[in-house]
């Protein structure tokens, strides 16, 4: 399960005037495709916001285009629609391979964009692009985070160019029933308690 | 100057301060205009000035408009800055004024208007002020090509360049005009009286601030009617501006004035000065250039000069008067600076000055203008060519070069072709490039200027909200220079640097006893290479240090008898032990900077030879090492091989904050990061982020990209000095002469001193003075 890819954002911004570097996608399908060859998944989720913008279809490179459609021939890809891509893989300039819908619910766990606003045991949702800040003797660190109550899941953003949020945001609050822990991403995920977790 | 004008050639004025170069900048236009008499047809331009400093077009505008009223000429005189109200600027627009007095960033802003070429078209004149300030930085280069756009737009200009006194006055006129070669000369002034401080006290060894004279000093200001009292860095004002208050009995009035008071005190500095209510003022480089204080009769340079032009320039600062003879006093606040002071006394005595290297224009300089061109009118990519190579610093620019510029212009520049859709600017059908769309040139002309203000960062310690308590402030500089995890000393205790956080630097209390990474205090221009050759030739010469005094020249003769004395052309390096460390010191004389770079790539290879070095200091004169192992086995023809500065050079850039925070820089100016959206101004700490995120990425995907190599040359020209380096790898190679000792050099002492500051934090003043005492006596016995 993968949140929040933004894939084509340089590009969006290019469509505005300001040329960032177009290897986005490029490093994000990089990314994406190391963890499929390492896990051999049955089924990959995108957790929503896969694509930055409705218009992502219709910029994307034929190569990169490609890429996913090889992704979803070893795994099956479902897309979680999100706020930013409310059609998928949908689009009249050709859709992108893969499965729609707009939730999924399994067994017990409900896989979603967005997370409801109040503590929801089971859900699984990305949208907040989660960042914690942790500090000690060693110093100062800021890294994408999993934030977890044990009850509900929020994934960090997985796209090379999306920002992030410090869990401290008052976006977080109300979510979790008890004072979550922040998983931060570094060579392998360090588990933080809530306590240790320090604002931007 | 006036038969000049009358010849209708371009001229560069060279004359020393003081001579009224700017009002002869002025006189040909001033006659011109005064014949023309009234004209009823529409208003145009007719000179337009270009000052470097906003000050100093607000400052001539008022000097001007004194002649022009008690003449009562018919001539209206107005400045135009950032500073300058959108209703005035709307106004001048409309009704230009007949002499317009600006900045070059006004200038670059004006060649991105749709419309410039028709406003200059009547153009007669153009007047740069100041051109030895600004024509080797990357505004110069700004400049310089907005010159070339308005010879294009007014090809029957006059070009006039004032320039202070330069080493090289045939380069600086090339790079006002490619249009003849005149020159004039002015008289010389009066030679300047100038001698250096013998304190009453003994030389110190080391430090930077001239504590010792302080004394003699504040004696010295009762003696004149205004003094201009100089200092290097921020630092040392702040601390000689409190040193002479301590001593202020009699109350005189002495100001403050440097880069990072706030606009408005620094204003009401200036405005007490012009009403001669102030006795001194301690200033930094802020007041090295020409605006006019009159009653300055003393000028007072604290610690070395760095380079011969910087004393002339400060120096006429005193008696603002041709005939006048100015008077100077140096104070060297340690032996090496006595020895540097007393060559640069001889420098300005024979009118050698150092001059500054003729510069390669940047890059992404250009593609501002470029840019810029695209929004004032369509452009033939041939013609522009042309137009950009009449530009000095541009005059080599390939062909080749010219169109990635274009190209990252245009779709950003990228190996990966995606943005060809997205173009900035697009060639029509009719061969022109023009802008996309309005929109594009309204946001390019929101970020139009080649300055980046230094940053100063916070240094903070974490805390439980965001970041915690302010410790201070420093210059971003010399946190580019460290890794997290280095340490360092600030305010007598030492310090671990954990990183850079928008525009905080984190640090946290060390428990090491040692910190790696020296501090600061030390000049932001590192000696010139100029001075640091006639340095080098007057400690080689015994019959020279009979200027010096007695226990300078004793120490000396001390390092002669036990050492030996770093000759004219080679390298001399001790190697000792001392406790329980082992010292290997050098002495290339190059400067800071050169020197910082250098000790850190042998740092680099020190710890790959297994010799354990655990820290370094540099300075301008030398740089010491000292590590856990001897350093004796070391063979250091191989050490100093040129070859540091390939691949241990590239490893240790990829590392450091600098290379992010110069390529921020050059992606600003080149206009792939804006400052200012429509609508809000982005804060620093956004700029920050966004531009880190886009440096990781090029640097995989696109190596070769232009901005990462406008990024890699702008650190290794600036930041680094890796040319002067490189020479003084080159110059030495075969001559280095290895010493090794028993025990502490004489010329050691200051380096020893320095580590010795930064070993033993918070040990009380007068256990220091006991150490120092016993350091000395060790190396003297």
């Amino acid at each position: 399960m993968v949140a929040d890819l933004h894939l084509e954002k340089g590009s969006a911004y290019a469509a505005r005037g300001q040329m960032l570097p177009p290897y986005d996608t490029r490093e994000t399908l990089d990314r994406l495709q190391a963890e499929i060859e390492a896990l051999d998944p049955r089924v990959t989720v995108l957790l929503g916001d896969t694509l930055h913008d409705g218009s992502a279809t219709t910029r994307i490179a034929p190569d990169d285009r490609e890429r996913i459609a090889g992704l979803a021939r070893r795994t099956t890809l479902l897309w979680i629609t999100g706020n930013h891509d409310p059609d998928g893989p949908k689009s009249s300039s050709g859709d992108l391979a893969g499965e729609t819908a707009v939730e999924i619910g399994l067994s017990k766990l409900v896989l979603r964009h967005e997370p409801s606003p109040d503590p929801t045991p089971g859900e699984a949702a990305g949208h907040l692009h989660p960042c914690a800040r942790v500090k000690g003797t060693a110093g100062s660190v800021r890294r994408r985070c999993f934030v977890t109550d044990g009850q509900r899941l929020i994934l960090p953003a997985f796209g090379a160019y999306a920002g992030g949020l410090n869990v401290r945001d008052p976006a977080f609050s109300g979510l979790f029933a008890c004072p979550p822990l922040a998983v931060a991403l570094g060579k392998k995920a360090h588990a933080v308690r809530w306590g240790l977790l320090a604002g931007d | 100057m006036v038969a000049k004008g009358r010849e209708d050639a371009d001229v560069l004025l060279v004359a020393p301060t003081g001579g009224g170069k700017t009002l002869a900048g002025f006189l040909p236009s001033l006659i011109d205009l005064a014949e023309r008499g009234p004209r009823n047809g529409p208003k145009s331009v007719h000179t337009l000035y270009i000052s470097p400093l906003k000050a100093l077009a607000v400052d001539v505008e008022r000097n001007l408009m004194t002649p022009v009223r008690e003449m009562d000429l018919p001539i209206v005189v107005e400045s135009r800055t950032g500073d300058t109200g959108q209703a005035r600027k709307q106004r001048q627009r409309i009704t230009p004024p007949d002499i317009l007095l600006t900045t070059p960033e006004q200038l670059a802003l004006f060649c991105a208007w749709e419309g410039a070429r028709g406003y200059f078209e009547d153009l007669r004149c153009v007047v740069v002020d100041e051109i030895h300030a600004i024509h080797s930085s990357k505004r110069g280069d700004l400049l310089s090509l907005g010159l070339a756009r308005l010879r294009q737009f007014a090809p029957h200009a006059r070009f006039v360049g004032l320039s202070a006194t330069v080493d090289d006055p045939v380069a600086v006129r090339r790079w006002l005009s490619d249009r003849g070669d005149d020159l004039v000369l002015g008289r010389p002034g009066a030679p300047p009286v100038m001698e250096v401080l013998l304190s009453e006290n003994r030389v110190p060894w080391a430090g930077h601030t001239a504590q010792h004279a302080m004394d003699e000093v504040y004696e010295t200001i009762k003696t004149a009617t205004t003094t201009l009292i100089f200092v290097n860095t921020r630092w040392q004002a702040e601390f000689a501006f409190q040193e002479l208050w301590r001593l202020n009995e009699d109350g005189l009035a002495i100001a403050l004035h440097h880069g990072s008071l706030s606009a408005e005190q620094r204003r009401k500095v200036e405005a007490r000065m012009a009403k001669g209510e102030l006795r001194a003022v301690v200033c930094t480089s802020t007041l090295d250039l020409g605006i006019d204080w009159g009653a300055v009769d003393l000028v007072i340079q604290l610690a070395a000069p760095k380079g011969s032009s910087r004393l002339v320039q400060r120096i006429g600062r005193a008696n603002h008067r041709l005939d006048e003879a100015s008077r100077a006093i140096l104070v060297p606040a340690s032996r090496f600076e006595m020895l540097e002071c007393q060559a640069a006394v001889e420098a300005v005595a024979e009118n050698a000055l150092d001059g500054e290297p003729i510069r390669v224009g940047a890059l992404d300089v250009l593609a501002q203008h470029v840019m810029g061109c695209a929004c004032s009118e369509p452009f033939d990519l041939q013609a522009l060519y042309d137009e950009v190579r009449r530009a000095a610093p541009y005059a080599e620019l390939s062909w080749e070069d010219w169109e990635r510029v274009v190209d990252f212009v245009s779709t950003g520049g990228y190996a990966l072709k995606s943005y060809d859709r997205y173009r900035r600017i697009v060639r029509g059908q009719d061969g022109l490039w023009r802008v996309r769309n309005e929109e594009t040139a309204r946001r390019h002309r929101m970020n139009v200027g080649a300055i980046i203000t230094a940053q100063t960062l916070s240094l903070r310690l974490p805390g439980r909200h965001g970041s915690g308590r302010k410790i201070g402030e420093a210059e971003e500089w010399f946190f580019e220079q460290m890794t997290p995890g280095d340490t360092f000393v600030f305010g007598g205790e030492i310090w671990r640097f954990m990183g850079i956080e928008g525009t905080n630097a984190i640090v946290t209390r060390a428990a090491d006893k040692e910190p790696k990474v020296p501090s600061w205090g030390m000049s932001k221009f590192p000696l010139s290479t100029f001075l640091a050759s006639r340095v080098r030739r007057m400690m080689s010469d015994p019959s020279a240090w009979s200027v010096l005094p007695a226990d300078v020249q004793e120490w000396l003769e001390a390092q002669r008898d036990h050492s030996s004395l770093p000759g004219i052309d080679d390298l001399l390096i001790e190697t000792f032990a001392r406790g329980n460390r082992h010292f290997m010191v050098a002495y290339p004389f190059e400067g800071r900077i050169a020197h910082s770079t250098l000790a850190m790539l042998l740092t680099r290879r020190l710890d790959r030879a297994g010799v354990g070095p655990i820290g370094y200091v540099a300075n301008d004169y030398m740089l010491a090492i000292w590590s856990v192992k001897s350093m004796d086995g070391v063979d250091f023809d191989a050490l100093f091989e040129q070859d540091m500065l390939g691949d241990d050079l590239e490893a240790w850039l990829d590392e450091s904050f600098m290379m992010k925070r110069t390529f921020k820089d050059c992606a600003l100016i080149a206009g792939l990061i804006e400052r200012r959206m429509p609508g809000h101004e982005k804060n620093s700490r956004q700029v920050t982020f966004s531009a880190d995120l886009i440096y990781d990425t090029l640097r995989r995907h696109d190596p070769e990209h232009l901005l990462l190599q406008c990024a890699r040359a702008d650190a290794a020209r600036g930041l680094l000095d890796v040319a002067r380096l490189g020479e003084l790898l080159s110059r030495i190679r075969g001559r280095i002469r290895v010493q090794r000792l028993e025990r502490v050099s004489p010329f050691a002492v200051p380096a020893m001193m320095e580590i010795g500051r930064e070993r033993a934090p918070g040990s009380s003043a007068a256990e220091m003075m006991l150490e120092q005492a016993a350091l000395i006596e060790e190396a003297m016995a």
